[in-house]
């Protein structure tokens, strides 16, 4: 037998790898934080790995998780071992085929990395709410609390479904366990063999359906037999606890590794214990074994094996000592009588008439809540109590229900033997990808445990990611964060943090700091905030400093301080011997990057061999002396709900908020981005008046809205800031008023997209723009207060401006700002675009996705109001039911417009006829219009007010319904093209006046770039690793096919004009609207400022042709498609050789490249054709019929 | 019979027609096409410093932005793959080229820094060159930059790349050169087996209705031959290399006027780019039928025969060519 190998991987890894080789089919869709499990299965199968039969599984991504959950179900019924990995909203769109497995006694096992349930607000975040919310089903579930048991019962599991015929739900905790890196004992192909009855896959092949063998499954039955039907099952239920526990046991034979269906540990007498599962029952093991061994009669059970719920198992595994038990369920059932583990505890002991025992419920780690040793003793204090709390909460201060215990968060369990490091970085410098490299490196070249885990930032730009490290030589049970005053090691990788985040907080006395700063060893001390030095003198702390962005800039790294960080940890740790450390260090590298080529290896390692010569300690004084301190959280005038909570969150203190503090119904403030000031960029752009010709195109393209112009009277400009900018303003709309272009410094993230849109070039020196970027330290407090002088300045009279040219439009404010998104984002300035024409009147349903997440991911949001306070209301229901949401918004405002119209003719006498007339035949195709209908309105509340008619109150309450509100509904093309097809499909059909704003970035950007049908052909994607080897499927096309549907495509990079004339027509048109938008994305692989190059090329290849479909022009006879774009003119190499997703199949398979770029330009030229056919076509008037 | 073969960087050759470097080469197809036309050799087309190293780093950053930075994508391409990044799949490709061709197959490395690149010298004899060409290709725009400085870093380049590798090396360079003479002798004594006259640059050019550079590479024609021809003419006999002509060879003609100014190739690409392979037969068949209307038998013999130090006036070749051309104008009636 092959001997098992120690490994240094995630719980994600630890499970497909078994899942992998011991299934045949695979039917996935991507779900964070169960992802990477489909990734990794289909990088394993496109790269020829075979399964313990020696056959390649299929792996197919489906369009959703109830597709991946209907192909699972076929595949099983016509006799494949067949698999799925998924999370929470994608297990519950499994739920219906789940009951038709489990009804139909088929072995299957889904893995599952547990997460939160969408409610008051989403959460990616780990608990068991998904999971809980399928233990109805017939499911047995199973659910492991670490990364080795993830791997071990994803065997055990399979072992046991075959033999049972039950369908298996093997879960973890999301993230928790998901993410986690930890070193496990890798089980071999002999392991899975053994585990895995041959006869039993057979038995499962013979009860397929096959005509060779007919029969038919999945019949209707009536009130005479279904109740029967469903009883059948009973013993194939009770035999499941047996089967598992023989499994566990033929498992621990094999592997030494020994688990129950309710593992023990603890004091034999024990007298008080705990009962919960997961990650969490790691952490009660590890509190239990530490307050045990202090003579405390104390133990915890773990249940591995929730459903079927064996009483017989549990009550054997509870001691007969146990006075008290605490159920701890991670999960919420609002209004049942307890949680459901609880329940069962309680029921168990009930029916085996344990009914001494004192039990208690509580919920503990929601969305990833931390749950500590502290909080594990907490509620073995809370059950020694007299009268202990029943449905308790802990992690959490409970201030409204009074539900929360009391814990000392400086309780701790850490082995003084085991190493703790706790690393800060900015995202793009890739801290955690060194520190996952790192606990490799300790966990395969030590005898070391190891464990990593991190902790990533809610923004996609200018993100902080927190990287926890432990290792040593005794077991690390520790499935929480590093708490506070116990880290022996603490880094910070990008200076700027220490003005923002308490990092210190974490170091123990007599640790170690290393920082990377711009300075040298002599300088440094004396640009630290007085706070930051004042913990280094109080702690003790060793101080080390390196100027790592120097080394990166000379040896070619650029912005990546990774591998000279990494180097730094271990010449100062001393994990390693130095030398043995940096060949470590550069064997990681090669294995890393050596596939990428020779020459990023090489940079890598000149990086590590010039690193130790700068690094040095640096001589602490003995008293703090920095003028210098910590900045706010938010600016000081925000308001007390953005300074107290979301200020909170931003410095990273949210667990401390109490449940008081949080809205009871999941609604927020909106425009509270303006607060938060992230201070990323390291260069801005600087208007040259000068030069400018005043287009507005740079304020059109920006993505975060941080570059704005504006007209406005020039009496004001003798309060404006002496470096403010203004010069004569050239609207012929505005004559004799001043303008000004103003960059917001400290929202900007710097990716220069204005300055590659400005057209204006100096006529003496062409490289230089009316915008040209510049850094930003020496401008960021002279430009601060000229932002917030240009806020002040009155915006445009709306109903004064016809906003059909760019620069007019630009001068609209945007209600939509500062968003998370990446920098350069190609989807943002088509959302700002659509906030600034409509954001006063508009509704927004935004299907899950990147767009939801850069709109509302706390802790600020970028939806924003204007002076009125009147701006976008916007909502996210799910990823699949988008479209439907937003036409149910739609449908509410057209049946209270309806109400209003019915009742308003009754008040004539009081509100005259005129008024009456004019309210119901109202113009408001204009701002102005629009305008208009909002002062009558306020006339009829005047004259309504206070009428106790029962009519009058109703026509008061719904009156604001005659103001025009236009509903939009916005998403990616995984929500568009795939899941929320269907959906988007009917809404087409509908014919009601809804507008789709589809940002297409060609693939699923929000969870990692996994294909979608939109993935054009020959490109790279996850999910699609040979290239997408078909064409991307034609949604304009599609939605033109109902001949009543206003459909665009549009490329702003390739014409702006367009874009804007499109979403105008889009809006004006009184039925559906679909505007497919072309949005460049990091996924592609390029340089983000040259994303609107791209959207040009994209549209002159002939890849993306613009058009415009409006069915309004076949009721003047005319023809309603325009195609907008020229004929291809420029070779498709041309646009996607400077993309990474089209190149790197160049480099990895040139042959199968050229073939799909052959295969695409003919994609491109026949679809030219039939466009161009399409808009030859004669139309002869009315109804869209053609002659 | 006449005798069309010649002897270049050691290697025999049936004919003094080389394919240089160009996109010609790409394809083992194309390749296949050179060798059935008639060619004697091919160059493949370039390996390029930058492309060396930046391919490597700019595949490494796209594959990395991003990564490890958002919870939820935690990377936004796959990354399962070996990529062939430029030198692996030039490598790659030459051993397919000389595999599929007859005749030997010349290496083109194109670069002017000494570092780590040049090992890939030695990678493409390991891949199957029978030499390889050296392209110094290097724009002198810095002001401070002396004209020694930069012949000793090339002199040290080809020494590097000559270290590197046991087949012989041939040195491609710009006319731009002081003295010329001096240079290709300290090439030659750092171990250049052959100078390549002379590469050509791609061009920048102006857009003007977007006030932006461009950069063009427009075809040579036979009015470009005069330049190698002259340069070819005065180097032989003087250095210890054997001599290639580039730029400019478009006819039998023009091959002919290489041979006997004394190199032992001419090199072609324009030519074939735009006139199709065929052009190889044809060419040869005028050299053919020149020679033997004039008696020649072989090429070998009139290698050099028109060389600086062949011809009656061996000024023709410096100075005095220029005030014989002027003179040669006759005032116009």
């Amino acid at each position: 037998m092959a001997k098992r190998q120690m490994v240094t991987i995630d719980g994600n890894e630890a499970t497909a790898s078994v899942a992998h080789r011991v299934n045949e089919v695979i039917a996935i869709y991507p779900i964070t934080p169960s992802s990477a499990m489909g990734e990794f299965a289909d990088e394993w199968s496109a790269r020829g790995k075979k399964n313990i039969w020696g056959t390649v599984p299929l792996v197919i991504e489906m369009q959703s998780e109830g597709g991946a959950a209907g192909t699972v179900h076929g595949a099983l019924q016509t006799g494949a071992l067949t698999t799925t990995f998924t999370a929470s909203q994608g297990l519950l769109l499994m739920i219906p085929n789940m009951y038709k497995i489990a009804g139909e006694l088929t072995s299957t096992v889904f893995h599952v990395a547990a997460r939160a349930i969408a409610a008051q607000g989403l959460s990616i975040f780990g608990d068991h709410q998904d999971v809980m919310a399928v233990r109805q089903t017939g499911w047995a579930l199973l659910g492991s609390g670490s990364v080795q048991e993830a791997h071990d019962f994803a065997i055990i599991s399979a072992a046991a479904t075959l033999k049972s015929r039950i369908p298996f739900l093997h879960f973890f905790d999301g993230f928790r366990t998901s993410h986690e890196v930890a070193k496990i004992e890798q089980l071999t192909d002999d392991d899975l063999r053994l585990m895995v009855d041959d006869d039993l896959v057979r038995a499962h092949r013979a009860r397929a359906l096959t005509p060779d063998r007919p029969v038919l499954r999945g019949t209707a039955q009536n009130p005479d037999v279904y109740f029967q039907g469903r009883e059948t099952v009973n013993p194939f239920y009770a035999a499941v606890p047996g089967i598992v526990e023989e499994a566990m046991q033929k498992f621990a034979r094999l592997t030494g590794r020994y688990y129950s269906l309710f593992d023990y540990i603890g004091d034999p007498d024990a007298e008080r214990v705990v009962i919960l599962m997961g990650s969490g029952g790691e952490t009660a093991e590890a509190t239990v074994r530490a307050l045990a061994a202090q003579g405390e009669k104390v133990g915890a059970i773990r249940v591995r094996l929730f459903r079927p719920f064996s009483v017989k198992h549990f009550i054997d595994a509870l001691p007969q000592t146990v006075k008290s038990v605490a159920v701890l369920d991670r999960t919420k059932e609002p209004g049942a009588a307890g949680e459901p583990l609880y329940q069962d505890v309680i029921n168990a002991l009930f029916e085996s008439g344990r009914t001494n025992v004192r039990v208690i419920g509580g919920r503990y780690g929601l969305s990833s809540k931390e749950f500590t040793p502290a909080m594990v003793k907490s509620v073995f204090d809370e059950l020694a109590k007299p009268a202990p709390k029943n449905h308790f909460t802990i992690g959490i201060i409970d201030d409204v229900s009074h539900t929360s215990l009391d814990y000392d968060p400086s309780f701790s369990i850490e082995f003084p033997e085991t190493v703790r490091c706790v690393f800060f970085g900015l995202g793009a410098d890739g801290t955690v990808g060194a520190n996952k490299n790192s606990i490799k490196i300790i966990g395969e070249e030590t005898d070391n445990n190891a464990q990593g885990y991190f902790v990533y930032d809610s923004k996609k730009s200018g993100t902080l990611t927190t990287s926890y490290l432990r290792f040593g030589p005794k077991p690390l049970q520790a499935p929480y964060l590093i708490a506070p005053n116990t880290s022996n090691f603490v880094a910070c990788h990008q200076f700027s943090f220490l003005e923002r985040y308490d990092m210190l907080k974490y170091a123990m006395p007599g640790g170690i700091f290393l920082l990377n700063s711009i300075y040298g060893v002599e300088e440094v001390w004396d640009k630290l905030p007085a706070e930051v030095q004042q913990a280094i003198i109080e702690k003790k702390l060793r101080f080390y400093n390196i100027n790592a962005y120097d080394v990166a800039e000379k040896t070619g790294m650029g912005s990546r301080v990774n591998t000279i960080m990494q180097t730094c940890f271990f010449a100062i740790s001393g994990v390693l011997p130095r030398e043995q450390a940096i060949a470590e260090i550069k064997h990681m590298i090669e294995k890393t990057y050596g596939k990428r080529g020779e020459a990023i290896v090489q940079k890598n390692f000149e990086a590590v061999d010039a690193t130790l010569a700068n690094l040095f300690e640096v001589k602490v004084p003995e008293q703090a002396t920095s003028a210098l301190t910590r900045r706010a959280a938010v600016s000081a005038n925000a308001p007390g709900f953005v300074k107290d909570v979301l200020g909170a969150m931003i410095t990273y203190d949210g667990d401390l908020v109490p449940v008081s503090a949080m809205p009871v119904d999941g609604t927020f403030p909106t425009g509270t981005t303006q607060w938060e000031k992230r201070n990323i960029a390291l260069e801005i752009p600087v208007w040259e008046p000068d030069l400018c010709i005043q287009c507005g195109k740079c304020v059109f393209v920006c993505p975060h809205a941080v570059i704005r112009h504006k007209v406005y009277d020039k009496a004001l400009l003798p309060k404006a800031p002496e470096t403010f900018k203004s010069t004569e303003a050239k609207f012929k709309e505005f004559p004799g008023m001043a303008y000004t272009i103003q960059v917001a410094p400290e929202d900007c993230t710097g990716c220069t997209l204005c300055v590659e849109a400005c057209p204006a070039k100096d006529k003496t020196q062409v490289g230089r723009r009316a915008i040209n970027m510049a850094p930003q330290p020496p401008l960021r407090e002279s430009e601060a207060a000229n932002w917030d002088f240009f806020l002040e300045l009155p915006e445009v009279d709306r109903t004064t401006l016809t906003p059909n040219t760019i620069k007019n439009s630009q001068l609209l404010q945007p209600l939509f700002e500062f968003s998370g998104a990446c920098s350069g984002c190609g989807e943002t300035p088509y959302v700002k675009l659509v906030s600034q024409l409509f954001g006063d009147h508009m509704i927004v349903a935004n299907a899950t996705g990147c767009s939801s997440i850069y709109g509302g991911n706390l802790p600020t949001t970028p939806w924003s109001v204007n002076k009125d306070g009147r701006g976008p209301a916007w909502s996210n229901s799910l990823f699949e039911d988008n479209a439907e949401f937003g036409l149910g918004m739609r449908l509410t405002l057209d049946k209270q417009i309806e109400y209003v119209r019915e009742i308003l003719p009754g008040f004539t006498s009081i509100l005259g006829e005129t008024l009456v007339h004019d309210l119901l035949s109202a113009n408001q195709s204009t701002d102005a219009g629009i305008k208009q209908q909002r002062d009558r309105v306020d006339a009829l509340k005047g004259k309504l007010a206070g009428n106790p008619d029962t009519k009058a109150k109703d026509l008061l309450s719904l009156a604001d319904v005659l103001v025009k509100k236009s509903v939009w509904i916005m998403g990616g093309d995984g929500w568009a093209y795939d899941i929320g097809y269907g959906g988007l499909d009917h809404v087409m059909a509908s014919g009601r006046n809804v507008n789709i704003l589809v940002l297409d970035t060609e693939v699923y950007s929000n969870t990692g770039g996994q294909a979608s049908k939109s993935t054009p052909r020959g490109a790279v994607a996850k999910f699609a690793m040979a290239g997408k080897g078909i064409s991307k499927k034609d949604l304009g096309l599609l939605a033109m096919s109902y001949g009543y549907v206003y459909v665009a495509r549009v490329a702003m990079g390739a014409n702006d004009q367009h874009t804007l004339k499109a979403i105008l027509e889009a809006e004006a048109y009184d039925g559906p609207s679909l505007i497919i938008a072309y949005s460049h994305c990091i996924a592609h692989g390029i340089d983000m400022a040259k994303g609107l190059e791209q959207q040009k090329l994209a549209v002159n290849t002939g890849h993306w042709p613009l058009f415009r479909y409006n069915p309004a022009l076949t009721l003047e006879g005319k023809n309603p498609l325009t195609i907008d774009s020229k004929e291809p003119n420029t070779p498709l190499e041309q646009y996607v050789y400077n993309e990474t997703r089209y190149r790197m199949l160049l480099q990895a398979d040139e042959e199968r490249a050229e073939m799909l770029l052959k295969q695409a330009k003919h994609d491109i030229k026949s679809r030219w054709q039939f466009f161009q056919q399409m808009a030859a076509m004669h139309y002869d008037g009315g109804n869209g019929s053609e002659h | 019979m006449t005798d069309l073969t010649t002897r270049y960087l050691g290697l025999d050759l049936r004919n003094p027609i080389v394919a240089s470097a160009s996109p010609l080469s790409k394809k083992v197809d194309s390749a296949r096409k050179l060798d059935d036309a008639g060619v004697g050799a091919i160059v493949m087309y370039s390996l390029f410093e930058e492309q060396i190293i930046h391919e490597s780093l700019e595949l490494d950053h796209y594959l990395t932005r991003g990564t490890d930075s958002f919870a939820e994508a935690l990377s936004y391409l796959p990354d399962a793959g070996t990529y062939a990044t430029g030198p692996g799949k030039y490598l790659d490709h030459l051993t397919a080229v000389k595999k599929s061709v007859s005749v030997p197959v010349i290496g083109s490395l194109n670069g002017v820094s000494k570092g780590g690149w040049t090992r890939y010298a030695r990678y493409m004899q390991e891949a199957g060159a029978d030499a390889i060409e050296l392209n110094l290709y290097y724009i002198a725009a810095d002001p401070s930059l002396t004209a020694k400085e930069l012949e000793d870093a090339q002199v040290e380049l080809v020494e590097e790349v000559k270290s590197s590798i046991t087949i012989p090396l041939a040195v491609k360079l710009s006319p731009f050169v002081t003295a010329l003479p001096n240079f290709a002798k300290r090439l030659c004594d750092a171990g250049a087996a052959g100078l390549v006259l002379f590469n050509r640059f791609y061009q920048p050019d102006f857009d003007l209705d977007n006030l932006e550079v461009t950069h063009n590479l427009i075809l040579s024609n036979s009015d470009e031959l005069p330049l190698p021809l002259r340069w070819i003419g005065i180097l032989y006999g003087k250095v210890n290399a054997d001599l290639a002509l580039t730029s400019g060879v478009h006819t039998g003609a023009d091959v002919l006027k290489s041979m006997m100014a004394g190199a032992k190739v001419a090199m072609t690409a324009s030519e074939l780019l735009a006139h199709g392979y065929n052009r190889v037969p044809a060419m040869l068949e005028e050299m053919t039928q020149w020679m033997q209307s004039n008696e020649y038998e072989s090429i070998r013999q009139m290698q050099g025969s028109m060389s600086q130090q062949a011809v009656k006036e061996p000024a023709a070749f410096e100075r005095a060519n220029y005030m014989r051309i002027l003179g040669s104008y006759r005032d116009l009636p």
